[in-house]
């Protein structure tokens, strides 16, 4: 679908349309790149800085990093269980600051003022590459967790309590990635939709209280995909009491 | 209108996968690893170093606090003992004034008693002594009356 009908000066709705880049006979979406090494590049910058000198009384960006980190820490080792969450705090401490600062850098940085040839910059994660990508990375981990931990006895959680769920079990495996990359992208392609309908109708004040949803959904939607990934490695590591 | 929902059909779309799935893929792997390397663990490693430096930090306080606690206990002790001490050394210096003030008392009065015993016996001798006297005198000068009154008849 491209421009609506309505064609006015300062707004104009793009869905479905991507900044192609041709690298040998594959095509990527390289507004989707443009924005995610933004996003990279600003978590780095926070990181570098904020972990040049590090001390015992932290100071300035330290205190958010240790704040971040005792969060990240807290999740993981919630879902996890104390025996095996150190191995993955840094994969979902990666998820969640990446689609975090995407879904707020998509929000927050007026990507608009930048014209591109075709499509538009926006949060990554309004892309479904980005998130099929998060959710299959996360769906390889916990097959990697759980077979790492427990070898071929990983299997007996698909058997469990009864092998009556097998299907249901092996369906799971499926509708885990599947409803992960679906609602982040779900989400916060909707909430960009939104605020950008609004903005064409009614570009002053109204879509104020959408952008402002739109930056709790993104929060939140951050953290559930994190808390999700970190639940499904704790389900394949968990241990269970014969 | 619909194109655009259509997986693939045409160009572009809302849900067109295509290499920018992998590729972004191995960038957050990428992402992963270097996070790894300049968040998770040197800002884990710092924090969990003040958590054991405040494990430790406490488990001193609160050591030091109990030998304070017994220290105090042990001065509290031996001053309640010194007190203790001081008030007998008092009682006993009391005591032994007392009975010195009532040794030299009694010291005194018998010594005052003996003089005057002394004196009064002193006195008693030479009252007897002149009484002895007068009476001799006496009897010499009746004896001489008498004489002179016979020598004149």
């Amino acid at each position: 679908m491209v421009p609506l009908p309505l064609a006015l000066p300062f707004a104009e709705l793009e869905v479905g349309q991507h900044l192609y880049w041709q690298l040998g006979n594959l095509k990527i979406h390289g507004q989707v790149f443009l924005s995610s090494w933004v996003v990279i590049g600003a978590l780095l910058a926070l990181v570098v800085v904020g972990t040049r000198k590090l001390e015992r009384d932290p100071r300035g960006v330290q205190n958010l990093l240790e704040f971040l980190w005792d969060y990240i820490r807290d999740m993981a080792r919630e879902q996890i269980g104390e025996k095996a969450y150190r191995d993955w705090l840094p994969f979902i401490g990666t998820l969640f600051l990446f689609i975090f600062v995407s879904n707020w850098g998509g929000a927050l940085v007026p990507w608009k003022l930048i014209h591109l040839p075709s499509g538009e910059l926006g949060a990554p994660t309004a892309d479904i590459n980005t998130t099929v990508a998060l959710a299959l990375l996360v769906s390889l981990a916990y097959f990697y967790a759980g077979l790492s931990r427990k070898g071929f006895r990983y299997f007996e959680y698909y058997v469990e309590p009864t092998p009556i769920m097998v299907p249901f079990k092996i369906v799971e495996d499926f509708t885990k990635p599947l409803s992960l990359s679906f609602r982040l992208f779900g989400n916060i392609l909707a909430d960009e939709l939104v605020v950008a309908v609004l903005a064409f109708l009614v570009p002053l004040v109204v879509p104020l209280p959408a952008m402002f949803l739109g930056l709790f959904t993104s929060a939140i939607q951050a953290l559930i995909f994190a808390t999700l990934a970190a639940y499904y490695i704790g389900e394949a590591v968990h241990e269970s009491h014969h | 209108m619909t194109s655009w929902l259509l997986l693939g059909a045409t160009e572009g779309g809302l849900f067109d996968l295509d290499a920018t799935l992998p590729l972004m893929a191995v960038q957050v792997v990428l992402l992963t690893f270097i996070l790894n390397a300049l968040f998770f663990r040197p800002v884990g490693r710092v924090v969990e170093e003040r958590e054991g430096y405040i494990t430790t930090s406490r488990a001193e306080a609160k050591q030091k606090l109990a030998q304070v606690e017994r220290l105090e206990a042990d001065l509290a002790a031996q001053l309640k003992e010194a007190r203790l001490a001081t008030q007998k050394l008092i009682q006993d210096a009391e005591q032994d004034c007392d009975r010195l003030y009532r040794e030299a008392l009694a010291a005194a009065t018998a010594d005052a008693n003996a003089s005057r015993e002394q004196a009064r016996r002193e006195i008693d001798a030479e009252r007897e002594t002149a009484f002895k006297q007068l009476q001799g005198d006496a009897e010499k000068l009746g004896d001489l009356i008498v004489d002179r009154l016979l020598a004149a008849k």
